[in-house]
């Protein structure tokens, strides 16, 4: 199964600077897994320790959050793009 | 350096004012020349805090995605993003600096004081991860370029 991942800004600098990275899966953590073998060092960037995705990563699957679907047991097909953004947010104070 | 024409600047501190007295966002696209952001398009954002608007701010993540995406097709990438501070400083907070991710874009903030655009400033998120992440105070130029005229050679 054939599909892409869509990399932000501030982890193209582990992907030799490719936005778009072709990789194999039938499900999004298996496409994740395929990500990693190409590019290890982003691990650091998207896991905790623990093998958790990080809170503020949100991963979409075309233009549905993974949370809302099965998260990463979701199952992709070819053709789909997997989205990871990391959020966007803060504030003026920290109460 | 953040490098951004006039009118995109006027765009981001207007967008604050109109937004006044809470917090308004948005994205900004461009392209990256060595150690400076040039911007290109100014993005304007909602703000999805809807419980807390005058002072937290959060983009919609699908909201992004399609940013990023028009970014990609006009050959651009997302170098920062702009927020505003209603009656306070613009200068970063602990909350800032904790829900900032985007390590290597600028994070501009405009103070809006009685609802009119004061202050805006320039930060760089630096850093190798989230461990050691930092934000850094980066120079604004402000160039007087017409649109159909290029901004950064």
């Amino acid at each position: 199964m054939s599909l892409k991942v869509n990399i932000p800004t501030p982890l193209r600098r582990y992907t030799e600077g490719n936005g778009m990275i072709e990789v194999s899966g039938s499900s999004v953590a298996s496409a994740l897994d395929s990500l990693l073998q190409q590019y290890p060092v982003l691990k650091k960037q998207l896991y905790t320790e623990d093998g958790r995705l990080r809170s503020f990563v949100n991963v979409y699957l075309n233009d549905e959050d993974i949370r809302y679907l099965q998260k990463v047991d979701t199952v992709v097909k070819s053709g789909d793009t997997i989205s990871i953004v990391p959020s966007i947010a803060g504030g003026l104070s920290s109460v | 350096m953040l490098i951004i024409r006039k009118s995109d600047y006027e765009t981001l501190r207007k967008h604050g004012e109109e937004t006044y007295p809470y917090e308004c966002c948005g994205a900004l696209l461009g392209t990256l020349k060595g150690a400076d952001r040039c911007v290109v398009q100014v993005v304007r954002c909602d703000n999805t805090r809807d419980d807390r608007p005058q002072d937290r701010y959060h983009i919609d993540p699908k909201e992004l995605i399609a940013i990023q995406r028009q970014a990609t097709q006009q050959g651009l990438e997302i170098v920062g993003f702009y927020h505003s501070h209603p009656d306070h400083p613009a200068q970063w907070s602990q909350t800032d600096l904790a829900e900032a991710h985007w390590i290597g874009c600028s994070y501009v903030i405009t103070q809006v004081e009685k609802g009119s655009a004061n202050r805006t400033n320039s930060f760089v998120l630096v850093g190798e991860s989230e461990d050691d992440k930092h934000f850094q105070n980066e120079e604004i130029s402000v160039a007087a370029v017409e649109e159909d005229q290029p901004l950064c050679h």
